[in-house]
């Protein structure tokens, strides 16, 4: 295995605040890890700096062969928009766009034709078992449909990367798992390497391994053993 | 797991051989652990010196699968007492992990890293379950989420404990 994410050092502060204090992690490339810890403990911020939607006042982040923390916003965005697929706690679809569009969107921004982009995004529906729910927006979905919708957005370009912050906060624990089975299936097929931020541990236990942040720092093993 | 009631329960459906009460046994309950033929035989045997159980047809010929069980009003009434009466809640209040915490803290050893070698090794064990369940049928799913939901219980305990282990310490070591 190769590392497909690296985070060495790395440390970032909210005003006074800080929130990341020197973390330390490697993901190898196909693996799911758990990223748990206390609310406030930072978790959150490692992923969204191992993602490149933060930059670290201090430290490297190393993603799919290359130091993403010194790219200017364009290169990240561009990084995230073709190579990374996002799945937040509240599906966050864009209510105006039907759930079919909502799944094409991130191939729609990365340039793929309509039509195509359509057709891949309807072959998730049956994938995810939402069929028949194409059409809808997303005020007419249930906590749980929406989930597979976003599920479905986050996977639709065959990301290397899928990043999931709390994927299944927002819904019951039966739904939840559903929704759990489905994203580690998905990722396991297309062989993405999958970090999950998560604080239940039933959740987490669906990924190879865990590992803990607190007070801003990786405390458990930061490495594969 | 009482495995005179369970045996008691599972006559209850129909009278049955030793044989067939072992099989469905080791079907429904066993988790991977058979029932050894001679605990079967000698619970029967008790069961019917009680009075719970009685032999019936004993089938002319050789083999040890001649006799019939059939369960009594004695016994069919002790199956409905144990279905119908919750079980004990258990407390759990004197745990082996709090032990643990309490001498580690007087000690002055690393009460924070036990906890969290005690949290991976329930993790690696929520992981098992969780793949158990993912591969497995229904009846696998469900005692897999009865040991989840256990261990996640467990877990809840130790990010409490961790969180206030400062005040613990102080409790335990004025």
């Amino acid at each position: 295995m190769s590392a497909a994410l690296e985070a060495r050092g790395v440390a970032l502060s909210f005003g006074e605040t800080p929130a990341l204090r020197g973390a330390d992690l490697i993901v190898e490339t196909g693996e799911i890890v758990a990223v748990m810890g206390p609310s406030g403990s930072g978790k959150s911020t490692l992923l969204h700096c191992l993602a490149g939607i933060l930059v670290p006042d201090a430290g490297e982040i190393h993603a799919l062969g290359r130091r993403i923390d010194n790219l200017n916003e364009a290169e990240r965005s561009e990084l995230r928009r073709d190579r990374f697929g996002f799945v937040f706690q509240f599906g966050q679809l864009v209510p105006e766009l039907t759930a079919e569009e909502n799944v094409a969107l991130p191939l729609l921004l990365g340039g793929v034709r309509r039509e195509p982009a359509l057709r891949r995004a309807r072959e998730w529906f049956g994938r995810l078992g939402i069929d028949g729910l194409e059409r809808r927006r997303s005020g007419e979905l249930s906590g749980g449909q929406a989930q597979r919708v976003a599920l479905a957005r986050g996977l639709v370009g065959e990301p290397a990367v899928l990043f999931a912050d709390e994927p299944t906060g927002a819904l019951d624990s039966f739904t939840g798992e559903q929704v759990m089975d489905l994203l580690v299936d998905s990722a396991r097929r297309q062989g993405a390497t999958v970090v999950l931020v998560t604080h239940e541990a039933r959740v987490a236990a669906y990924a190879d391994r865990e590992i803990m942040v607190r007070d801003g720092r990786v405390t458990s093993p930061a490495v594969a053993s | 797991m009482s495995v005179p009631l369970t045996l008691l329960g599972l006559l209850e459906r129909q009278p049955s051989h030793g044989y067939d009460l072992k099989r469905d046994y080791d079907l429904w309950f066993g988790h991977g652990r058979a029932l050894p033929f001679g605990q079967v035989y000698s619970t029967l045997a008790r069961l019917a010196r009680d009075g719970k159980v009685v032999m019936d047809e004993v089938t002319p010929g050789e083999g040890p699968e001649r006799k019939r069980y059939v369960i009594t009003d004695r016994g069919a009434t002790e199956v409905d007492t144990w279905l119908t009466e919750p079980v004990a809640p258990e407390p759990h209040q004197q745990t082996v992990l709090f032990a643990k915490v309490v001498l580690a803290l007087m000690l002055d050893r690393p009460a924070e890293e036990y906890l969290d070698t005690q949290r991976r090794a329930h993790l690696a064990r929520m992981r098992e379950l969780t793949e158990a369940k993912r591969t497995g049928g229904l009846v696998e799913g469900l005692l897999a989420d009865h040991g989840l939901f256990h261990l996640e219980a467990d877990l809840r305990w130790i990010d409490t404990t961790s969180a206030r282990l400062d005040a613990l310490r102080a409790q335990v070591k004025p």
